[in-house]
């Protein structure tokens, strides 16, 4: 296999043997079977477990979990862990766990109850063609970069296994994701995802806890960092071992010297704007909790992942932290060096930490279960992005603006196209986010361009009810630019292509250009709104809080469940759970 | 896994209709036969395999992973077993769906 003829292979930079991918090749037959299951209607109980609303909800939980537990949680995590320390647990403890109890207790009703398929079609609900039209297009730009970041990393792994240059890589993971979606992969979505989970877990855990041995348990690894935080040399710029070891106040996360703003920058622009806008507003998880059973359901799916969410930062941040000391290239890479090789064939980055751990530590076998795990995260999420892409491209851009009233074969063929185009485009910006040494940097910034308007102007909508159709578009548009705006002037939200007008780099400037957007975003929509008409109160019914009988928000059987089922006794407990750790570490 | 499949077997023409149980199709009893699988490879590689203990720091890695799979695996067998999920007198075909890149479905014939 690693002689293509023709191509300079360098060396492999994992040695897998037949038995691991035998355990690859396992997972592929799982998860293609159980598509090809589904389509030939094998059983009544594939129907039942596929139709809509009738899963428990620990399935959609963990689905919901896993459909997040992807590029974006274990590449990027470990990479910030690897650089930065255990102060990453704030995308967790304070980015994600408040927002999807959120979503779970004050924002499910209104989607589990109006029945909306996607963002868009909420937003054309609420505030009818215009914000629909913004909406769909920065909808189908984001998920189209984001796929991208998701083939980097799956390209990523194919040149880890195989040595191949990274361009052939890209070209065949791109070929992998098309194979898995034509051959069903995605019909049979919400089984795979909770089979993902489980391979994920089952490849991690071990490699955090041999990780931990090998540096001779938890103090082990303080000590090391400490020891590595004090000899290595002033401009390599590592961050103190006492940041490096405690999550608050979070400096070397958010790149601010003082503790104060750091606090505020964390809270406000990763905890409340950045995380709220991506839990609440993301239909790819939403979606999930759409197919569970009852409001009672689908309001605890994202409270029941919490708790999953919560022990994640132990599987994925640990073993970055392990391979800083632990491996030498990442070693030589934080100390200022630049070691060449990676998974690029560039030279080693952050993004690198979890599979050169990987390499170092587990023996064949465990080897292949965590291939397995990324290779299933990283192609589901690839798969997820391209479908809600289609999605959004053939019905609420074709079919709405351009060509109205043709046959369904007519868009199914449009559909075919748009995943086929998705996929080159994805190609391209697979190269983009080969340019971040750390992808989580890129990331925020795009979640911060794409995700803090649309918040702003999906929570002002739901609680406001005088807010208008103009307001909708206005301030969807000014929030995105002026989030565009603060990373070109940031020193390198944008990488090279920044300025470097204000002195904000890495994170904290994506926390400060998501501020920035949801705080314009709030003041257009609600100065607009004082000078244009409102919609009328009957339009607004299961749309907005005010608007909407009590009695629709929830589910009349969870009156009737012992406490430990009911929604808010859950999110209670979670929420506890969620500020003993913040008080632990 | 087929003998369990055959306890409650949907008729051929979906015409019967009355309430069974999700049996082998149960999300629980996928999760169970991968994690077994998986288990039983990482036990025989761990017995008899290359250890690599020099990278484990001196642990048998694959076996203890392989002990705690098959044991994850009999957890969500027996599960499935003791609480069944029923399902429903009647169940919707699920149609195609129109905004999901896939292949279309077989008719079922019924």
């Amino acid at each position: 296999m690693h002689a293509l003829a023709g191509l300079p292979t360098a060396d492999a930079l994992i040695s897998a043997k037949p038995v691991d991918y035998v355990i690859i090749a396992l997972y592929f037959v799982f998860v293609l079977g159980i598509g090809v299951m589904a389509r030939r209607a094998v059983s009544d109980s594939i129907d039942f477990f596929l139709s809509g609303r009738s899963l428990p909800a620990w399935v959609t939980g963990l689905a919901f979990i896993s459909a997040n537990l992807g590029a974006v949680e274990i590449m990027g995590m470990s990479a910030n862990g690897a650089e930065l320390g255990i102060s990453t647990v704030h995308y967790f403890w304070v980015g994600a766990i408040p927002a999807m109890l959120f979503l779970g207790v004050v924002m499910m009703p209104f989607y589990y109850g109006s029945k909306v398929r996607s963002v868009p079609e909420f937003m054309f609900r609420r505030f009818g063609t215009g914000a629909h039209l913004v909406n769909s297009i920065s909808f189908a730009v984001a998920q189209l970069l984001i796929a991208g970041v998701n083939l980097y990393l799956l390209g990523s792994i194919v040149h880890a296994l195989l040595g191949w240059p990274l361009w052939v890589a890209l070209l065949v993971a791109a070929a992998i994701v098309l194979s898995y979606i034509t051959l069903g992969g995605l019909s049979a979505a919400i089984y795979n995802e909770v089979l993902q989970f489980f391979v994920i877990v089952a490849a991690l855990l071990p490699l955090t806890l041999i990780g931990l041995h090998r540096v001779g348990g938890y103090q082990g690894l303080k000590d090391k960092i400490t020891e590595f935080a004090t000899s290595a040399p002033a401009s390599a710029g590592v961050p103190p071992a006492e940041q490096q070891l405690h999550s608050w106040p979070g400096q070397a996360l958010s790149g601010f010297d003082s503790p104060f703003w750091s606090v505020v920058g964390i809270v406000f622009g990763l905890g409340f704007v950045l995380s709220f806008g991506y839990w609440t507003t993301n239909f790819v998880e939403v979606q999930r909790a759409m197919a569970s059973n009852s409001m009672s359901a689908a309001r605890k799916t994202p409270i029941i992942g919490s708790f999953a969410k919560m022990f994640v930062p132990f599987i994925v941040i640990i073993p970055g932290m392990v391979a800083a000391v632990l491996v030498k290239e990442i070693g030589e890479l934080k100390a200022g060096g630049t070691p060449p090789g990676g998974a690029s064939g560039e030279g080693v980055k952050y993004n690198d930490s979890l599979l050169l751990l990987m390499r170092d530590i587990l023996p064949n076998g465990l080897l292949g279960v965590a291939i397995a795990g990324l290779l299933a995260a990283f192609m589901a999420g690839m798969a997820a992005n391209i479908s809600a892409f289609n999605t959004v491209f053939s019905y609420d851009l074709w079919q709405r603006y351009i060509r109205k009233d043709h046959s369904d074969d007519y868009y199914l063929r449009i559909g075919r196209l748009a995943t086929v185009g998705a996929t080159i485009v994805a190609i391209f910006t697979a190269t983009i986010a080969s340019s971040f040494s750390n992808v989580m940097d890129y990331l925020q910034s795009l979640f911060g361009f794409f995700n803090a308007p649309l918040f702003a102007t999906f929570i002002l909508g739901m609680f406001w009810k005088r807010m208008t159709a103009t307001a909708g578009w206005v301030g969807l548009t000014a929030g995105t630019l002026s989030a565009v705006l603060v990373a070109f002037l940031s020193e390198d939200g944008f990488g090279s292509a920044s300025l470097g007008v204000i002195p904000l780099s890495g994170q904290g400037a994506a926390f400060v250009a998501a501020s920035a957007a949801f705080v314009v975003d709030i003041v257009l929509s609600v100065g607009v709104s004082l000078v244009t008409e409102p919609k009328s109160s009957a339009e607004l019914r299961g749309l907005v809080y005010s608007e909407t009988p009590k009695e629709e928000l929830v589910d009349p059987e969870e009156r009737n469940m012992p406490w430990f089922r009911r929604t808010l006794p859950l999110a209670g407990i979670s929420l506890g759970l969620v500020i003993v750790l913040n008080f632990l570490f | 896994m087929s003998d369990q499949h055959r306890l409650d077997a949907p008729d051929p023409d979906g015409t019967r209709g009355e309430k069974h149980t999700a049996g082998a199709f149960d999300i629980r009893n996928f999760i169970g036969a991968l994690l077994g699988l998986y288990g039983l490879i990482l036990l025989v590689m761990g017995i008899f395999g290359d250890q690599a203990l020099q990278k484990t720091g001196g642990v048998n890695a694959n076996l203890w992973a392989g002990i705690v799979l098959l044991l994850m695996s009999a957890f969500f067998f027996v599960w499935a077993r003791i609480k069944p999920i029923v399902v429903p007198e009647h169940v919707e075909p699920v149609d195609d769906d129109p905004v999901r890149p896939a292949p279309k479905r077989r008719p079922t014939g019924s």
